[in-house]
């Protein structure tokens, strides 16, 4: 028990590590919805008590509204597709055995871990957790008598991004260079899967941006504790004090809003990518096709990365930044719908009569294309300022980006996951169940945020913890979003069980599962090599790795479906499916 | 037209190298390092792991150190362009009028030996690192023929944690100096960043020395003289770039306030 | 029970039950019409898209695509499309942010602060008066702290209601007093942050008379739900009279 223990605790296996990213990944996702599916009742019943809890107040909603918010993104969308699947995936895609500092990956790891406690810790101190939502906007984040949770709460928030960045830092490093440095022989730079060079675009990014949050944070303690204002006004009077007694000088909130987005909108692009690259990559191994357009999926890849630095101020488009700056956010960011549109096209042409098998990973896959196109495409309407001046902070946005990150990103991990089960354990998921789940998930979600478009457009504004108890016009305005609020709620509640027939899945397998064949899905790509399979046997661990071709090389012939792996030798496609 | 301007297969045309042919002049046709040599073409970079030249392992903890670096300047950056806003914002003041505050602050001439010194850290710093890698010597610790290396080496590196230590030391006497006249980080915006940023560089300078002194220990300890050499190099690696961000700092601070 | 979720859903989905809200300002058209034509076009592109998905899983296996023309052509097209959608919308954009407001409008200063709004006009003399924080006191009537010093102050009408003259281009001062706020009118087809330490000028014009939602759509705090306002836009002759009866007041 005790050198179990030890084993998981000190392990530089990239497989265990990645398998331990993904547990606590799916942890954090268990706990964020929980505290979405919170926030949807309290805001159409705002009356119902929570049990062992009591009613929910408005700072108590607030603060389920920002842990859900840093949960999803940082614990979930962070580091399941990158950290998780990465880690998990990565060596076997481009033939290597290991990552390239395995200590610096386990390191990595349990200062993720130690975040994720730091962050749920926050709930239990004086005042509760902070308040002010994922993106913590000064001065209601750097004054500690500006809301409950602003004091304690606020600075384990702190501490635990602060923690967060350095992992992630860490983390992407180690892909960096494991990318460039590890790769076998044979696998040349045009060779790679794009779900590589989705994780490689992603790093980049992370080695960006997170430095310059983790600078952003360092200002807002000390504007916190030390007595400076980088970010407090002077004159700045918060709950009958005048804060700037100690803090002499020209504080800037917008400061803040720039350096903050100048990492935040990078860190949305790094939880896409590499569900980019693996939906292209899952289209073709079950369409039985080449990727469209390969290189160019490669040019998207990265200039998606590049163009994802330049437009950070559209977040900030009516936050008191000047028109003119505005306009220039709104070229760049409308830009960025070019090379998404071309993955789009991509993926269109390469199922484009193709009669594609639907197992559940290719299904989830179809899913992530279809919520990618409807979540995507308000983006070039948010990206305009005249119309983001309508619907910057109402439920449009929050159902624009929750198509494409709550949905979408999930949808690619759902299809890594049921993919790359037989590689994790040995077991194929179940089918039933996985088409129940795709079909029942996807349902939910689009019942779920396609009306909050609606409610955005009638002025919904976000992180209001009560629609109704006012009887102006504003309390008008409020009331009449209830009717779609409640059909909202009840899709939400749908949606979240319809993961138990995930985890039903899950626990099924484990225990029942039929074992998988070396190859099941007839993939092309190196994870699947016969040496670097789990169970495979010792000797095969000295086998060296070469790589002879590009990715999804399949072939429709008389004699059926035949497919040439990326090591395989031969020069006919001879290998039947297995 | 081409019958597709994007081409479905990715296969690259086979790269010809320069030294293909013997041009006939009869001297040794150039080799090329990277390539090992051999004149094959043979490309260190498509081939296993384990084969990947002489310098496999340096390399990868080189590009590591390199990628850290590169994260830790969007660090700085971050701190520099929030010292430019800082320093061009102002406030409206009791008389509603828009005044910019920012009040120099006039570093310690104590800072310019600072620099010197850690410019002198740096050439002791490479002086160690080019040490390691000294060809002749390189082969005789590798056979084993004693330890000619890490001999010459280690004086090196104790003298740069020496100079890197005096450096720190300096950097507390400015901040005393600095405390003396009444100036705290707390005085003004300018000041905020004046203690900040020598405060965060000094931070990171006290891990540099943890590294050299890991990497001194490592010269007495570590049985391999390949992780030798890649302690020294990496820390060297670190340590220069320190270097280098402090002289855009201090002109920062001495010139752009 | 399910039946009657069921239909109760789609009682809120039918789009009677749904549209934008009444549209009461001069640019409000003009944004509604450029917002309608995006929706249009996102629909028709969302529908387009899966169209192509549905028919390509559903069509018989055919030899795979390798024409440029299928990848380049609509992407191409798609930038001329986005290129036009977003020259438009910058035309909208200048014409409403880049240029201060006319030398005529009505100027009103907005203060938010936790949790509520409180607007200024400032009277007989049209300049504003000092302000101090030190010297604000709800309870004793100065919320936005008043210089009594200061004579141009004294005339300055201080409101919990945003009252404005149908037709005439007002000016807006946005200020916060502690967080970030967030102003923003609806029906006014209005927002923008109120930022501590920065005055923020927005200008717009009312037409319509009515009373319509001021909201806060910045999370500033535990009652950022309840940070809300009314505007009246009455019409010019009642304004005035409105404006008359506010300066009386203040002069007692």
């Amino acid at each position: 028990m005790i050198r179990t223990g030890r084993r998981y605790l000190f392990t530089t296996d990239h497989r265990i590590i990645g398998i331990q990213y993904l547990v606590l990944a799916l942890t954090s996702v268990t706990i964020g919805t929980l505290l979405s599916l919170l926030m949807r009742i309290h805001l159409v019943w705002p009356d119902r008590v929570v049990p062992f809890h009591g009613p929910i107040l408005p700072e108590d909603y607030l603060a389920l509204v920002t842990i859900h918010g840093t949960i999803m993104l940082f614990f979930v969308l962070t580091t399941a597709p990158q950290s998780g699947f990465g880690n998990l995936i990565l060596p076997g895609q481009i033939g290597s055995r290991r990552m390239a500092f395995p200590v610096a990956n386990a390191v990595g790891f349990w200062l993720t871990a130690a975040a994720l406690l730091l962050l749920l810790g926050s709930t239990f101190v004086q005042g509760g957790s902070a308040i002010s939502g994922w993106t913590a906007y000064p001065p209601l984040s750097a004054v500690a008598s500006a809301g409950p949770g602003q004091g304690a709460g606020m600075d384990l928030w702190l501490a635990s991004i602060a923690v967060f960045c350095i992992a992630s830092t860490i983390g992407a490093i180690n892909t960096l260079v494991t990318i460039i440095k590890l790769r076998c022989e044979g696998m040349t730079w045009e060779r790679l899967p794009l779900t590589v060079w989705g994780w490689f675009t992603a790093a980049l990014l992370s080695v960006i941006a997170f430095s310059v949050l983790l600078a952003a944070l360092l200002l807002l303690f000390c504007d916190r504790h030390a007595g400076t204002s980088f970010f407090v006004p002077t004159g700045d009077l918060i709950n009958g004090a005048i804060h700037a007694a100690g803090h002499v000088g020209n504080g800037s909130p917008l400061l803040w809003l720039h350096l903050f987005w100048f990492f935040g909108h990078p860190e949305v692009y790094i939880a896409i990518l590499p569900g980019l690259g693996l939906t292209s990559m899952l289209l073709a191994n079950f369409s039985h096709r080449r990727v469209f357009a390969y290189r160019t999926m490669i040019a998207t890849t990265l200039l998606i990365g590049f163009l994802g630095i330049l437009l950070w101020g559209h977040h900030m488009f009516v936050a008191g930044l000047n028109p003119f700056a505005a306009s220039a956010f709104a070229v760049s960011t409308m830009a960025i719908a070019l090379p998404a549109s071309a993955k789009v096209l991509s993926w269109l042409a390469t199922v484009w009569r193709s009669r594609p098998r639907y197992t559940t990973p290719m299904l989830f896959s179809l899913g992530f294309v279809s919520l990618f196109i409807t979540g995507g495409l308000t983006g070039p309407v948010l990206a305009q300022p005249i119309l983001d001046e309508y619907l910057h902070n109402t439920f449009f946005v929050v159902a624009h980006f929750h198509l494409i990150m709550a949905m979408a990103a999930i949808f690619g991990l759902f299809a890594a996951t049921y993919y790359w089960f037989p590689l994790m354990t040995g077991r194929m998921m179940s089918e039933t169940l996985g088409r129940l789940h795709f079909w029942t998930t996807l349902a939910g979600a689009y019942a779920t945020f396609l009306p909050m478009h609606l409610t955005g457009l009638m002025g919904e504004p976000r992180h209001y913890a009560q629609l109704t108890g006012a009887s102006n016009a504003a309390g008008h305005l409020l009331a009449g979003t209830l009717p779609l609020n409640r059909f909202i709620t009840w899709s939400a509640v749908f949606l979240a069980s319809a993961q138990l027939l995930f985890f039903a899945n899950l626990i099924f397998t484990l225990f029942r599962g039929k074992t998988a064949p070396p190859n099941p899905w007839m993939a092309t790509t190196l994870e699947w090599h016969p040496a670097l399979h789990p169970k495979a046997t010792m000797a095969a661990s000295e086998e060296v790795i070469v790589v002879y071709r590009q990715p999804c090389e399949y072939q429709s012939t008389a004699a059926g479906e035949l497919f040439l792996p990326q090591w395989s030798t031969d020069e006919i496609p001879d290998i039947k499916p297995e | 037209m081409p019958s597709t301007i994007t081409p479905i297969s990715t296969e690259p045309k086979p790269r010809h190298h320069v030294d293909d042919h013997d041009n006939g002049s009869g001297r040794r046709p150039p080799t090329d390092k990277r390539t090992g040599g051999g004149g094959d073409n043979d490309n260190w970079g498509d081939r296993s792991r384990g084969n990947h030249g002489p310098r496999e392992r340096l390399i990868r903890y080189r590009m590591g150190i390199f990628f850290a670096l590169a994260s830790d300047l969007m660090f700085f950056v971050a701190i520099v362009s929030s010292f430019f806003v800082s320093q061009s914002t102002g406030h409206f003041n009791a008389y509603n009028a828009y005044v910019n505050e920012w009040s120099p602050t006039v570093i310690p001439p104590i800072l310019w030996l600072n620099t010197v010194v850690l410019i002198l850290s740096s050439i002791t710093m490479e002086a160690a690192r080019r040490r390691m890698f000294h060809e002749v010597d390189v082969m005789d610790e590798w056979l084993g023929l004693g330890r000619p290396i890490t001999r010459r080496a280690i004086p090196w590196v104790a003298a740069t944690v020496v100079l890197g230590t005096i450096f720190l030391v300096g950097q507390w006497i400015a901040w005393t100096q600095l405390a003396m006249q009444h100036v705290f980080f707390l005085s003004n915006p300018s000041s905020h960043f004046f203690y900040l940023i020598t405060g965060v560089h000094g931070i990171h300078l006290v891990l540099g020395i943890i590294g050299l002194i890991a990497a001194l220990t490592g010269l007495y300890v570590s049985r391999s003289l390949e992780t030798r050499q890649i302690m020294v190099d990496c820390v060297s690696w670190y340590w220069h770039s320190m270097g280098i961000f402090w002289l855009f700092l201090f002109t920062l601070l001495v010139f752009f306030q | 029970m399910t039946v009657s979720i069921i239909k109760r859903g789609l009682y809120a989905l039918s789009l009677a039950r749904w549209r934008l809200p009444f549209d009461a300002s001069a640019h409000g058209p003009a944004l509604d019409h450029h917002l309608l034509l995006n929706l249009w076009i996102i629909l028709g592109l969302a529908a387009l898209a899966h169209l192509i998905l549905l028919v390509g899983l559903a069509a018989r296996r055919h030899p795979e695509a390798t024409s440029w023309r299928v990848e380049y052509l609509p992407l191409t097209a798609l930038a001329v499309l986005f290129a036009f959608l977003t020259i438009r919308a910058e035309r909208l954009w200048a014409a409403e942010r880049y240029t201060g407001a006319d030398p005529a409008a009505l100027q009103v200063q907005v203060v938010g602060e936790q949790f509520a709004w409180y607007f200024r006009y400032p009277g007989t003399d049209a300049i504003f008066g000092v302000t101090k924080p030190q010297l604000i006191d709800a309870g004793a009537g100065n919320s936005l702290g008043l210089d009594p010093h200061d004579s141009h102050g004294v005339d300055d009408i201080v409101t919990s209601e945003l009252v404005l003259p149908a037709n005439r281009e007002v000016d807006l001062r946005l200020n916060a007093l502690d967080v970030i706020h967030g102003f923003s009118v609806p029906e006014m087809r209005l927002k923008q942050n109120a930022v501590p330490g920065m005055t923020i000028h927005v200008h717009f014009t009312p037409k319509m008379p009515g009373t319509y939602a001021i909201l806060c759509t910045q999370v500033c705090g535990l009652g950022h739900y309840r940070m809300n306002a009314n505007l009246r836009v009455l019409l010019p002759e009642q304004f005035a009279s409105w404006l008359a009866e506010k300066e009386k007041a203040v002069q007692r």
